[in-house]
């Protein structure tokens, strides 16, 4: 007896993971809204207009270059959407709109479609295209726009925080110990959230702890701050990672690596360009601010590319975290993180080559086998 | 805290989805009315045929014999009358000589109380040649069993391993038996020991079947036997030999060799339970439990299921068809063969039958390599797939031979992990063969 339908004869194994390519890409897709609405709703509708020519370039370019390339619309699988979503989020909210559509021309068809498509990429494409107008236009890629809930005065009009610590630095010698206490010596304003918000968490949760928190992170956390429309809100960040990393589509290594190394270092020397001591620095404030969190979760760990094994992808993530912390304390850049990530996205063949899986029954150093 | 062990490298958790067959006893299905069994159902040239068209054969009769030094004996499952002999293909592509055997007659086993030979006065040749005789094979792997408990002089075995890891997907076949057939599975134990006389004797459970761990500790208190229970972590594959191996002793076989290099041998519940009929009963090897699941099928059973027996039988057995399968497979997901011909029999390596529909499947459309090793970190010989799969495409054997293409056991884990759904068991398969009729040409043996 034959079954009379169209029954599909494959080769083991006959059924498969959740994950496939194109559930990966929309789920990371879809944890990439909430933290790009709320930069649409704190900086307002231009950085709506910034995120839909972005994306839409995208998908249009995805289009035409598989088009030149003799290859299927490959919409469908979502990697053209996340790649235009994150090279908006990259962007300042107020750029002209030409930008982003330079920023995705250079994304989609450069870094991705010049290598092969998907997959084949060498370098994060989003970052790539960041890359691409930071230097194209750097005062456009430079001016920022003060949110929502935040007064704007006039001395800090276009600055991100990270921004005016740096400039700080280079001009001034003497500087009060931590970079929030620096920041308001300059002026920059607190917001109505924050007044509200840090008196409350101090005095029912924080206090019992024997913990004060200085006012200033729950801006921070919540991304009231000027910065790149999808960076600021590291709330929304970590709660969609969240998702991703329970859905197991992240893997945990690269970010903790990245965390560890980059935290370890700005705890150590972050505190000495205030004139502080060793072991003062405020990692808190530095995870919050310049996109780290967009860039380790979604750049970084990005899978195509970065390694492959477990101690590839730590030995990536803890040179990306280490380059950060140069380029943020001793470099010309503020935030450090993107610059970092490409960087190492260089070295992932040379990681790759280096670390090998180990094979089965390959003789374990200190433990040799005895044949009797 | 005890930890409990398992293998290191690679290796995944697949959905398990063994809930709704878990609990269900085993039965025994009905009798086929026609028969269709193999010759040839162990790893080795098939069985020469004793019987003709139109000859009445009884029940555990034997009908092929043994042939050279890698053959095993098969035997008539049903009691009836030749009907015809022909050639089927089995799931796996290899064709077979067959014998079809239309039911009928007396039956001499079922409803008859069976005669207990007691085996501690047999010596370990004459196990040996009862197993032999029985037609006894590994119910995973198609070993002749005889073949791998003759120890060849100068090896000696450290471990006795019982594998009840039923690491696959749906199967609960075997973990039934050792809720239910506890007493004759540790028995089994001890004959097996008496062959290859180990220094210790392990029955490996998972640590997540309550209910099988607590029969076997409840047997092993009250019988107080010289056998270990060891719960393990449940990772698959860890019912494969070589990590069964490393997670209970510790030990890695180097490549090329086997896990009697490392002074193991491991035997499946199934096979032992066999083995326990084989000697104590003196019962040839004609029926086997298996798995029926499945979203596709109506019930989802655990069946005692005589060898030959088709397909088509079992599923109407289970209630028929809920709704059309998307693929039909004989043995688990992760490593068995999905077939397209509901008149394929059950064989004594037959583990399950599952009837799977396209959402239990997840199957989607194949993509570019996205690099995110996810096939690296899930093979447990610490292979890399999709670089092996490349070599093979383009046809750099010889590489690929270096980078140990002939390690791989075709768990199938890179390809289940796979985000782009890419063939790599298949294409790493296809190496293999490639590799192998090289040899076979150079050997001067053509292909």
């Amino acid at each position: 007896m034959r079954v009379e339908v169209p029954i599909s004869v494959t080769s083991s194994p006959q059924m498969y993971d959740e994950s496939s390519t194109r559930n990966i890409m929309w789920s990371v897709f879809f944890c990439l809204l909430p933290a790009a609405f709320w930069g649409v709703f704190i900086f307002g509708l231009s950085a709506l207009g910034v995120l839909l020519a972005a994306l839409a370039s995208a998908a249009l370019f995805e289009f035409l270059f598989a088009r030149l390339a003799g290859q299927d619309c490959p919409l469908w699988d979502g990697s053209a959407c996340v790649t235009g979503l994150l090279v908006g989020m990259t962007l300042p909210p107020s750029v002209p709109l030409y930008v982003p559509v330079f920023a995705s021309l250079f994304a989609i068809g450069v870094v991705k479609w010049t290598f092969g498509g998907l997959g084949r990429n060498w370098m994060h494409p989003a970052l790539g295209g960041w890359l691409f107008v930071y230097f194209s236009w750097p005062r456009a890629m430079t001016t920022w726009t003060f949110p929502r809930f935040l007064p704007s005065p006039d001395a800090v009009s276009s600055a991100t925080p990270l921004g005016l610590l740096k400039t700080g630095i280079v001009e001034e010698t003497v500087l009060p110990p931590s970079p929030l206490e620096y920041l308001a010596s300059l002026g920059y304003p607190e917001s109505s959230v924050d007044a509200v918000l840090s008196p409350w968490l101090n005095a029912s949760i924080l206090e019992p702890l024997g913990i004060s928190l200085p006012s200033g992170y729950v801006d921070l956390f919540l991304g009231i701050m000027p910065g790149s429309i999808g960076e600021v809100s590291a709330f929304l960040l970590l709660a969609s990672t969240v998702f991703l990393l329970a859905r197991k589509i992240l893997s945990p290594a690269i970010p903790a690596a990245y965390f560890g190394v980059f935290g370890f270092f700005v705890w150590v020397f972050g505190g000495l360009q205030y004139g502080g001591e060793y072991f003062t620095g405020d990692v808190l404030f530095h995870i919050f601010t310049g996109g780290l969190l967009l860039g380790v979760f979604y750049m970084a760990a990005d899978i195509v590319a970065s390694p492959v094994t477990l101690r590839g992808q730590l030995i990536f993530g803890s040179g990306a975290g280490f380059l950060t912390f140069l380029i943020r304390f001793y470099g010309a850049s503020p935030e450090g993180a993107g610059l970092a990530i490409l960087a190492m996205n260089v070295f992932t063949p040379l990681i790759n080559r280096l670390t090998p899986p180990v094979r089965f029954g390959a003789p374990v150093r200190g433990r040799g086998r005895t044949h009797e | 805290m005890n930890i409990l062990r398992t293998f290191p490298r690679g290796g995944l958790r697949p959905r398990e989805m063994k809930s709704r067959s878990l609990g269900r006893p085993l039965r025994n299905a009905f009798l086929p009315s026609l028969s269709i069994v193999p010759l040839l159902q162990h790893r080795g040239s098939a069985a020469e045929c004793l019987v003709r068209p139109r000859e009445s054969v009884r029940e555990g009769m034997l009908i092929g014999r043994a042939v050279g030094n890698d053959g095993s004996n098969v035997h008539s499952p049903v009691p009836g009358v030749v009907k015809s002999l022909g050639t089927i293909t089995l799931p796996w592509g290899e064709s077979s000589p067959a014998v079809f055997i239309e039911l009928g007659g007396e039956f001499d086993c079922i409803g008859k109380p069976a005669q207990v030979y007691a085996w501690e006065e047999f010596r370990k040749d004459k196990l040996l040649a009862l197993l032999a005789e029985k037609g006894l094979v590994g119910l995973g792997s198609g070993i002749p069993t005889e073949r791998k408990l003759a120890l060849s002089p100068g090896k000696r075995v450290k471990t006795l391993i019982i594998n009840g890891m039923e690491c696959e997907p749906y199967l609960c076949s075997d973990t039934r038996l050792l809720i239910e057939k506890t007493a004759e599975i540790m028995e089994g134990v001890h004959i097996a020991a008496k062959i290859v006389e180990p220094l210790r004797r392990i029955v490996a459970v998972p640590s997540d079947k309550k209910e099988a761990l607590a029969a076997v500790k409840e047997h092993l208190r009250e019988s107080c036997a010289n056998i270990e229970l060891m719960p393990l972590l449940p990772k698959y594959p860890l019912g494969d030999e070589r990590q069964l191996v490393r997670a209970v002793t510790g030990e890695e076989t180097v490549s090329g060799e086997s896990v009697l290099d490392v002074g193991a041998v491991v035997l499946n519940v199934g096979t032992v339970f066999a083995l326990y009929e084989a000697v104590v009963l003196q019962k040839p090897l004609i029926e086997r439990s298996i798995t029926i699941a499945g979203k596709a099928i109506g019930r989802q059973e655990n069946l005692k299921v005589r060898i030959g027996t088709p397909l088509a039988d079992l599923v109407e057995e289970c209630g028929g068809f809920t709704q059309m399968p998307e693929k039909i497979v004989m043995g688990g997901p992760m490593m068995g063969w999905s077939i397209a011909d509901l008149s394929c029999p059950v064989t004594k390596t037959t583990s399950g039958a599952l009837f799977l529909t396209s959402r239990e499947i997840r199957s989607s459309r194949r993509t570019n390599c996205l690099n995110c090793g996810r096939c690296i970190r899930s093979c447990p010989v610490g292979l890399n797939p999709v670089g092996l799969y490349k070599k093979v495409e383009h046809a750099a054997y010889a590489e690929a031979c270096s980078e140990g293409i002939l390690d791989c056991n075709e768990c199938g884990c890179c390809a289940y992990a796979c985000p782009a759904r890419i063939p790599l068991v298949k294409e790493i398969r296809d190496g293999k063969l490639a590799l192998a009729s090289a040899a076979a040409l150079d050997r001067g043996e053509g292909v």
